[in-house]
């Protein structure tokens, strides 16, 4: 038999005695999807926050742009976000080295969620492929505040589980030094999140 | 050695942690820290309870149905472009990651923590193979570097305080002779010392958190971003995932991305998850493998009280709140799976003849029950494992003499009564009223606790005479005060 076959068959041995199961769905949906409870977490996290009116964002980026001199961009960014950075823009294809050699990136993302302050991105328009939010130190998320969600209810609502994510919820941190939280190893050490409104 | 059991009991391999002192110093600093993350992220969530409830059933429902959600994954993940593996035991499971990266021509692998390619012995069995597999998260590398083992399933070098882990770095890595033990310095040695690795890495090794079966997606959480980095930029990956990790749909994560993070590290979100469905033409690893393991997972299903062992998400909460492993540590349980959950879970995956002492490493106080994010009755599992657990013939003989006095009230009495004519020569001959070594079967009982001698006088002795010996509220003296 083949190791399949085997384990399935054990299994469905093993399950024939187990009752059919009743799952409460009694835990809270919704609540407070404001941009001050997302700010409050981020700050939580260490990242840095800035608030911007559309018209001002290519002025926000840019302000967090300032030493960086190359910067990547993924496709379908808007380009009234990059239009106050003066620096070298970098656009796919783009391989590890220089991806690794980019001072910073600058995405948006699909959802953001207040209570926990994570942002998720899922490859769409202005997000990229997994690697350009990775490699490079600075990561620069800019954030419309139609996009936040109260809580991980609506925000999985929102998902297609068949594009691949990345949840982020501050920068790259370790608890594994006496269990204390520090920021900063092997992905971004600096995210700044910009919520425009 | 078996990565699920040493061999050495528990009760010998905790007397040597016992006298660690710095040990127990970085331990109990340890898992404060973290109880009180917990407790305060946990009580942010006025719905917790109900979380934990809807999270318990999810999974019990699963198990039910294993069988049909094993086998929706697998046809979804396929679907989607992955390899998906079966594998009955350890042996198995390292055969096929051996061979999957054996194919790719490589001959080093970087890892994402987990604790299925432990359980299987995965490193060292690629080693045999030739392939330098490579721990990225930061315990993991501290642990590798010193040539120990974890000590904890979420923080396996709990066990290290910073001046400790910043030794271990100077001596093992080509790290700056001046580094501080501040954590921030340590963080950046760790990530200079990786940042290549990651970056021509062609293969890359992980478990899973979660396995959904309506879409074959798979889900890591971490923290570092060495997960992301082990996940995204090789060629090839190969996911060993138990079999036990399947979710019914993507929408439960709304429920275990609550729980699991507020348990674990107590925060309210961990900084990073990465989920992903087969093959993504364009963005991450083209060839994608995921096998699913067995171990004896199959047989604690088959088990009605241990088959809730299976609900466990390797959150770490029972470790960090269990008095015994805050004092012993973990490396005293002999498998990867320390604590609470490992001792239920390690005698169940192995079969209790090859760890018959964990059931016992537990005073069955009850606040892993308590933290437990899936509600697994450990206590419960506990007691039922120590029935099943051998018993030596000394200690089955005891017992069986203690039955027959207490089935009867007149035997029992006489027996009392002996006792307490032995006792008081003793008492005067000690100068205390408890013995810290009893002669053969008895010190079965010594080695790990002293016997107290019995009371001067019987609790039904003392009932029968409180009346006439009762002060004015009714309060009696006759019991003693213990030293
Ligand atoms: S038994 Fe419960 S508390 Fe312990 S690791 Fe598993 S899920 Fe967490």
């Amino acid at each position: 038999m083949s190791a399949r076959e085997e384990i399935l068959t054990r299994l469905r041995a093993a399950v024939t005695h187990i009752p059919p199961v009743e799952v409460p769905r009694d835990y809270r949906r919704g609540g407070d999807a404001s941009v001050d409870l997302l700010i409050d977490r981020l700050v939580d996290y260490r990242a840095r926050v800035r608030r911007s009116t559309r018209a001002e964002v290519g002025a926000a980026v840019a302000a967090c742009l300032a030493d960086a001199s190359a910067v990547v961009v993924p496709g379908e960014l808007p380009a009234l976000w990059m239009s106050g950075y003066g620096g070298v823009v970098l656009r796919e294809p783009l391989d590890v080295e220089q991806l690794d050699g980019a001072a910073a990136v600058v995405t948006g993302c699909r959802v953001a969620i207040a209570a926990t302050g994570t942002i998720i991105l899922d490859g769409g328009a202005g997000q990229g492929r997994r690697a350009l939010t990775l490699v490079p130190d600075h990561h620069v998320c800019v954030v419309d505040a139609a996009q936040i969600v109260a809580g991980l209810p609506e925000a999985v609502a929102l998902l297609d589980p068949r594009r691949p994510q990345t949840w982020i919820s501050g920068p790259s941190a370790t608890s594994d030094i006496e269990l204390q939280r520090v920021e900063g190893v092997h992905g971004p050490r600096r995210l700044d999140v910009i919520i425009v409104d | 050695m078996n990565p699920l059991a040493s061999g050495v009991p528990f009760p010998r391999a905790a007397k040597v942690a016992l006298g660690d002192p710095q040990l127990r110093t970085n331990l109990r600093r340890a898992t404060h820290t973290i109880r009180d993350r917990r407790a305060h992220a946990v009580g942010e969530l006025p719905d917790w309870e109900a979380l934990r409830t809807t999270a318990a059933a999810i999974k019990d429902d699963v198990l039910r149905r294993l069988p049909e959600l094993l086998e929706r994954f697998e046809e979804r993940a396929t679907a989607a472009g992955a390899t998906v593996h079966w594998a009955r035991d350890a042996a198995e499971a390292c055969e096929i990651v051996s061979r999957i990266v054996r194919g790719t021509g490589e001959t080093s692998a970087v890892k994402v923590k987990s604790m299925a390619t432990q359980e299987i012995g995965l490193n060292e069995a690629l080693e045999r193979d030739g392939i330098a597999a490579f721990e990225t998260d930061l315990a993991e590398l501290i642990v590798q570097l010193a040539h120990d083992t974890p000590s904890h399933i979420l923080v396996p070098a709990i066990h290290y305080n910073r001046a400790e882990i910043r030794d271990i770095f100077v001596r093992e890595m080509p790290a700056d002779a001046d580094l501080t033990d501040d954590p921030a310095a340590l963080a950046e040695a760790a990530r200079s010392h990786l940042r290549r690795r990651f970056l021509s890495a062609k293969v890359g090794i992980s478990g899973a958190n979660f396995a959904i079966a309506d879409t074959g997606t798979l889900v890591v959480v971490e923290s570092e971003g060495n997960g992301r980095m082990c996940l995204t930029l090789p060629d090839t990956l190969v996911s060993v995932v138990g079999i036990e990790k399947i979710l019914p749909t993507f929408a439960d994560l709304e429920v275990f991305m609550q729980v699991l993070p507020r348990s674990s590290t107590g925060e309210r979100m961990n900084p990073y998850t990465s989920t992903w469905t087969g093959v993504t033409p364009g963005d991450g690893p083209s060839d994608v493998h995921v096998v699913l393991l067995d171990n004896g997972r199959s047989t604690t299903l088959a088990d009605e009280v241990g088959r809730q062992t299976l609900r466990c998400i390797r959150c770490s909460a029972c470790l960090n709140v269990c008095p015994v492993y805050e004092r012993a540590g973990g490396h005293a349980y002999g498998s990867v799976y320390p604590g609470p959950i490992g001792a239920i879970l390690s005698p169940q995956l192995t079969g209790i003849g090859e760890n018959a002492s964990l059931p016992f490493a537990s005073t069955l106080c009850g606040a892993c029950y308590d933290v437990c994010p899936v509600k697994i009755n450990i206590p419960e599992v506990l007691v039922h494992l120590r029935d099943q657990a051998p018993h030596s013939p000394a200690e089955r003989a005891a017992m069986s003499v203690a039955a027959w006095l207490m089935r009867s009230p007149k035997r029992f009495a006489a027996a009392e009564r002996l006792a307490q004519l032995g006792t008081g020569p003793l008492a005067a001959a000690l100068g205390r009223r408890t013995v810290s070594r009893l002669p053969w079967p008895g010190s079965k009982w010594t080695d790990a606790r002293d016997a107290p001698l019995p009371a001067a006088e019987s609790f039904r002795d003392w009932w029968k005479h409180r009346d006439q010996t009762a002060g004015p509220q009714g309060h009696t003296h006759p019991v003693e005060e213990t030293p």
